[in-house]
Formats: C-alpha cells, sequence, structure tokens
C-alpha cells in the first residue's frame, strides 16, 4: 500500500474543498467544570476552493484562522456545519479514510520554530509520516526525502539530511516544514501564517517558493496571513475575516482596489507602503478592538467599530452575503 | 548647523564573549539624535540593532567582551559615569527605553497601573497618589482609557499591553525613548493605530525617539532619519525621505526592493545569500558577498563616506562623490 491516497480521488469537476455553515466553538470553562460560554472561533463559514488555486484568508490576531485551519485538517470537530473534501464530508469518513485525507492535505503550521521536533534529524522528520502512511521500503523514503528537499531548495540535499533543527536558520528551518508538508504529494495544501516569524527578505523568498511549488503541481494552496501587502503575489482570491466570520471575499485585485466591507477598507487603509510622507499625517483607523467571541455584538460583528453603521439595522440583524460587484461578495449592510 | 544634538554617539562597540568565541554584535556605530526627531534603526535580525540599544541603555548582559565609545547627551560625554550616576542622571532620566517584547515581560501579579507607575515612584519617589494621577494622563496619551490602571496584565489584549509599555517608558517624561520593535508582533490596525499615538506624543511632548525595526513600512509612519545597520555596523544614515526614495547603498537598494508594497504589482525581491557570522566577520565590506556591485577595493573595509550634508555611507562606491 504505497499510495493509500489514491484510494479517495473523487470526481475532478466539484469544489476540492467546501466549508458549508461551519461553526467551531470552544466551550470555555473556570476551574475545569463551571461552564462559561463558548468561543465562537469559526461562526458560519461557508466557500468553495477549486482544484489549482491559490487562495488567501486575511484577518486579525485571534479572528480564527488558525481554528478555520484545523477544523479543515479535521483536528477540530465542527460544532455544526461541515467541511466537505471532493464532495465528501469529512464526518462521515471512517478512521481508514481519515488518514488518507490527512495524507492529500499538507499543513504548514503557524511558528516554524515549534514545528519541528528538536530531537530529530531532517531525515527522520521527513521519514516519519511516510512510515505513518505505510511507506516500507528505507531507500523509497530516503528517495522521497532527498527529492522534497530539493523541491523547497535546500541542496544538497544529502547535507540537510543529518542536521537538527537548531542547526538550521528560520527561513531553513521553515523549508523543511514545508517539505514535510510535501512529502505526501498532498493535492491540498494548508499554510497557516507560513512566513510571520520570518525576516521579510526571507517571507517573499518562502512565499515565492510555495506558489511555485503549487503551480508546477496544480495543488491547491489555502494560505493564512494577516499581511494583506503579500498576498496579491501569493494568491487569486482573497477571503477577509473578521470575529469568526467571512465578511468579504473577492478576486485579489478586485479586492485590493474596490474593496467594499468598512472592516476591510480600514485594513487597507492602515496599511503603509514605505513612504516618508507618512510621517506628517495620522492615518485612520477604527476606534476599538475586535469583539470578544464569547459574547460577540449583535448584528454585523464590525458595527461598534464601523463609522457607516446604519442604526437599527446594523446594531440588530446579522448581515447576509450580498454581490455589489460581479463575483464580489460582503457581508454588510450597505449593500442591501 | 543648529547646536549639539540630543544624542550623540561616537564609535560605539559592544562585543559578546560566548562559547564559540567573541561576538562582534556591536562595531563602531556613529550616528545622533536631534531634539524632537524621530530616528529609525533598520535592520535584519541578528544586525545587532537590540545590542545598540542596550549599550545606549547601558543595560548590558554578563558575558560583555568589550564595551566602548563616546556617547554625549546634549554634548555631555556619558561613556565615564560610573553606574550610579549614569542611573542617577540618564538612564530612565534623560533616556529610556521599551525592549523587545516587553509587552511579554509584565509582571502577571501586579496591576498595570501600578507597573507604570513604578519607575515614579522608585526613581522619583513619589507619593501613589501622584503617581497614579500621572500615570491616568500618560495612559490617555497612548490610548488607554485610566479603568485599565486596575487590571492584571492578562485581562488586556496584545495591543494594549503594548499601549502599557509605552507608557512606562514615558512615564517620567524622558527626552528620548528608544523602542525596540516596539509594534512588530501587533495587527495592522493596532500597529497604526500606536503609530498614529506616537506621532501625537512626539509633537504635543516634544520627545525625541529612537525606533528600531525590521520594518521598513511601517517604520516610515514616524522616520524623519533612518540608519541601515548590517553585520553590526552603520551601513547608511540618510534623512528618510532620501533614504525611502533613492537608497545609496548597495544593501539599502536591495532592501527596499524587498519591500512588498500594497499599491504595486511587481512582486518584491529578496536579497539572496544570509548575513556574515558575526563570530568571525569577514575582513573588508561585510556585505560584499551579497553585493551585486562588488570590485576589488571592497576587499579593503570601507570607510564612511559623507555624501552632501545629511548622508553618510559606508560604501566605496560613494568614495568619489565625497571627495575623498
Ligand atoms: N483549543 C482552543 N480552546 C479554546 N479556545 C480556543 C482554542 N483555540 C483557539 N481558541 C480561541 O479561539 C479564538 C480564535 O483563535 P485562533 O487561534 O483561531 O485565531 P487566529 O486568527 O489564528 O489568531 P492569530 O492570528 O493570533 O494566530 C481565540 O479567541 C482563541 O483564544
Ligand atoms: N547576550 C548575548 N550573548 C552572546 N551573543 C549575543 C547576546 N545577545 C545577542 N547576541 C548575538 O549578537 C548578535 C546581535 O543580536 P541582537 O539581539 O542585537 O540582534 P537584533 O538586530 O536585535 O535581532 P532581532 O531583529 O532578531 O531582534 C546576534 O548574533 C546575537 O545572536
Ligand atoms: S453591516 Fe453596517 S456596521 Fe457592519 S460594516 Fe456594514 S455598515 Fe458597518
Ligand atoms: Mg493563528
Ligand atoms: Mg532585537
Amino acid at each position: 500500500m504505497n499510495a493509500p491516497a489514491r484510494d479517495m480521488r473523487g470526481s475532478a469537476a466539484g469544489p476540492v474543498l467546501s466549508a458549508r455553515d461551519l461553526h467551531t466553538w470552544f466551550e470555555l470553562r473556570q476551574w475545569g467544570f463551571l461552564r462559561v460560554g463558548s468561543v465562537r472561533a469559526v461562526d458560519g463559514v461557508n466557500f468553495d476552493l477549486q482544484a489549482g488555486e491559490s487562495v488567501a484568508f486575511v484577518g486579525e490576531s485571534g479572528c480564527g484562522k488558525s481554528s478555520l485551519a484545523r477544523t479543515l485538517l479535521g483536528l477540530h470537530q465542527p460544532t455544526r456545519g461541515e467541511v466537505v473534501f471532493e464532495g465528501r464530508p469529512l464526518g462521515m469518513l471512517n478512521s481508514a479514510e481519515r488518514k488518507a485525507y490527512l495524507a492529500r492535505v499538507g499543513f504548514v503550521q503557524q511558528d516554524p520554530y515549534g514545528a519541528l521536533p528538536p530531537f530529530m534529524d531532517v531525515r527522520r522528520i521527513l521519514h516519519e509520516p511516510l512510515i505513518v502512511h505505510g511507506v516500507r521500503n528505507r531507500a523509497e523514503r530516503e528517495q522521497r526525502a532527498q527529492e522534497a528537499l530539493e523541491e523547497v531548495r535546500l541542496s544538497p540535499a544529502a547535507d540537510f539530511l543529518s542536521k537538527f533543527p537548531h542547526m538550521l536558520s528560520g527561513g531553513q528551518q521553515q523549508r523543511v516544514v514545508i517539505a514535510r508538508a510535501l512529502i505526501l504529494r498532498p493535492k491540498l495544501i494548508i499554510a497557516d501564517e507560513p512566513v510571520s516569524m520570518l525576516d521579510a527578505s526571507v517571507r517573499v523568498e518562502i512565499l515565492q517558493l510555495l506558489r511555485s511549488i503549487q503551480r508546477e503541481h496544480g495543488l491547491t494552496l489555502a494560505f493564512i496571513t494577516h499581511d494583506l501587502s503579500t498576498v496579491r503575489h501569493f494568491a487569486e482570491r482573497i477571503f477577509v475575516m473578521y470575529a469568526g466570520r467571512i465578511v468579504e471575499q473577492a478576486e485579489v485585485n478586485e479586492l485590493l482596489n474596490h474593496p467594499q466591507h468598512p472592516y476591510t477598507q480600514a485594513l487597507l487603509a492602515a496599511i503603509s507602503d514605505p513612504d516618508p510622507d507618512n510621517a506628517r499625517h495620522q492615518r485612520e483607523v477604527p476606534p476599538g478592538e475586535p469583539p470578544s467571541l464569547l459574547k460577540p455584538p449583535d448584528g454585523c460583528r464590525f458595527h461598534p467599530r464601523c463609522n457607516r453603521m446604519i442604526a437599527g439595522t446594523c446594531d440588530r440583524q446579522d448581515p447576509p452575503d450580498f454581490e455589489p460587484r460581479t463575483g464580489h461578495m460582503t457581508a454588510c449592510w450597505l449593500y442591501r | 548647523m543648529a547646536g549639539e544634538p540630543l544624542l550623540r554617539v561616537e564609535d560605539l562597540r559592544l562585543h559578546y564573549r560566548s562559547g564559540s568565541g567573541v561576538v562582534r554584535a556591536l562595531d563602531g556605530v556613529s550616528l545622533d539624535v536631534r531634539r524632537n526627531e524621530a530616528l529609525v534603526v533598520l535592520g535584519e535580525s541578528g544586525c545587532g540593532k537590540s545590542t545598540l540599544a542596550k549599550a545606549l541603555m547601558r543595560l548590558l548582559p554578563r558575558n560583555v567582551q568589550h564595551f566602548s565609545g563616546r556617547v554625549l547627551v546634549d554634548g555631555v560625554e556619558t561613556m565615564g559615569y560610573p553606574e550610579e550616576r549614569f542611573r542617577r542622571e540618564v538612564r530612565w532620566v534623560r533616556l529610556s527605553m521599551v525592549m523587545q517584547a516587553a509587552m511579554n515581560a509584565l509582571n502577571p501579579v501586579i496591576r498595570v497601573g501600578e507597573q507604570v507607575a513604578e519607575p515614579l515612584r522608585v526613581h522619583r519617589g513619589w507619593s501613589a497618589r501622584r503617581a497614579r494621577a500621572r500615570t491616568a494622563e500618560v495612559f490617555g496619551m497612548v490610548g488607554i482609557s485610566a479603568d485599565f490602571l486596575q487590571r492584571y496584565p492578562f485581562e488586556l489584549s496584545g495591543g494594549m499591553r503594548q499601549r502599557a509599555v509605552l507608557a512606562m517608558a514615558l512615564v517620567t517624561e524622558p527626552d528620548l525613548v528608544i523602542m525596540d520593535e516596539p509594534t512588530s508582533a501587533l495587527d495592522v490596525l493596532t500597529q497604526a493605530s500606536i503609530m498614529n499615538a506616537l506621532k501625537r506624543i512626539k509633537q504635543e511632548l516634544g520627545t525625541s525617539f529612537i525606533l528600531i525595526t525590521h520594518d521598513v513600512s511601517t517604520s516610515s509612519e514616524i522616520a524623519e532619519r533612518v540608519a541601515l545597520m548590517y553585520a553590526g555596523q552603520l551601513v547608511e544614515f540618510s534623512d528618510a525621505r532620501d533614504f525611502f526614495r533613492d537608497p545609496a547603498h548597495p544593501y539599502s537598494k536591495l532592501l527596499m526592493a524587498s519591500v512588498p508594497r500594497l499599491h504595486q504589482e511587481e512582486t518584491p525581491v529578496h536579497i539572496p545569500g544570509q548575513p556574515p557570522n558575526l563570530l568571525d566577520p569577514p575582513g573588508g565590506c561585510r556585505f560584499a558577498e551579497r553585493c551585486p556591485s562588488r570590485f576589488d577595493r571592497c576587499d579593503r573595509d570601507p570607510e564612511t563616506f559623507r555624501i552632501g550634508e545629511r548622508r553618510t555611507v559606508r560604501c566605496w562606491l560613494h568614495a568619489q562623490e565625497s571627495g575623498t
């Protein structure tokens, strides 16, 4: 059983991955038993990812990006709704199918420094997933480990195989994490802030690397970030998240040039390009901070900070998705 | 030229002892900061930015192998001051600092207001009441409501904790505040709002700032002058306008080309290679190995050349222009 992944190949036509009314809530308890409430980390998320596309989920710290990623990977059980991979809901997979699913989805997790076990050398780090997924032949594993390292431009691969994580720079460690995500030849890669811990100059390099691998193999790439200034170079579509929800989605240039949701507009207005005139004036920033996910505000979750809030509507009713421009969706009452 | 700058640093060096040898983390840095000016210190991870901050504040770790240079405050040389005098007259009095990751170093069991007021109580001997009133005032300046004085650090968001440590650096009304990566861990909106507060404080109180960061874009929110470090040394020191619009040093040019811009189609270009090891930095120009303009002269350590009135560049390419 060298390639259990093949068992699960679904129809090529439909989306690769979908979220349907996805909710992931974490129960919060005090002293281990007293139920305080639920953290609604993912709170009603819907999307379809097509084969071979690269998308970015963008949002501020704590808006639920990692929780969403982990739910998509099947690491959190959704509280409500479902994740559908190639037409099949994850909840309906038996344990063998689940394992096969994980072999087809590569995960690059947030924080490369914690991602690699310090006591394993790169060889073991790369052999491990192959062993778990039934590649018994050592020579084959070694071959694939070398290929994966070359794919992430760590060459000569032989030099890196015997290194331990602490002997590698942050950028090199992150390449190893990516190599590990690629080694089972996944169809989909979920990368959770793959570069936020790295130096700016290395960031671009790693993002380009991911993008070129994605193109070369026709993978679907979902990457999570809080950095809007780089997305245009690495994603075709953007989903903007706020407080557990997707508030806007569009093709990347459309979204950057014509942001519709007041939150997206505020985010874009807050980003600086390196211009000496920036120092001359104050930037416009919405007041306050993102809401608690324990008790999110009624109506639109952005309404307490929004300067265009429609009293009586925005503070009472949840905005559904509107389509103010073709293919450009936003959950905001302004576009009703 | 108007008088003495607030801070003038000449040939500052700080080397660490380590298991494998001497780390030349800060290796001959000269710069100055004027009154009510914001200087930005840029550079890649490990180039010695935090070491510069520690050297200026003279907050030295135990394993210092070498510490030398001149640090003049209002024209008065302070390197010769014994620790006691430096503490009484300079540190937290004239110069204060927000350390890298300070927001995570707040004491979890002491209320935020008390921690921020501490410099007033300890260094000034103020009464609790007077210190609290001043703290509330500074909280207002950095954008935290006075209700937060009574809270514990875990009850504050990252952005609020960062504002609190900023308040701590401002509470004694220093002339110069050094901030080491104050917004790097924060979201864009929080970053923008803290930069707004800094601009306002600078304008209203006339404070000078040294902002240390690797984030070129955010630094432009306050920068009036820019010092770019590479491998323990300053490679360029310019007016912000010149630096951002027309960088001079080959490293400055590559750095500016590597910055992603929201409204730019071209993909940013990363800088190939890695900075040298500070344990045994190469002779000659430390950037030579990665420099696209390298020529034979670069095997010798470049001088720092002055170009015009307001710019210095440590690169042989500029020997001609400066008329040396
Ligand atoms: N296992 C968990 N148990 C309880 N609460 C959780 C758990 N994981 C996440 N949360 C909470 O869910 C919310 C969303 O967290 P999440 O990590 O998904 O955000 P994020 O968008 O990835 O943030 P960041 O940008 O900081 O990584 C936060 O309030 C967080 O504290
Ligand atoms: N106490 C110390 N002992 C020995 N070496 C040190 C010590 N502190 C820093 N170094 C080394 O000195 C060099 C400069 O470190 P420094 O912390 O000043 O860099 P930095 O520019 O602030 O980096 P970053 O952007 O990652 O914060 C690095 O090589 C670092 O490993
Ligand atoms: S729905 Fe209302 S409150 Fe929400 S973003 Fe739109 S205008 Fe603002
Ligand atoms: Mg996360
Ligand atoms: Mg530092």
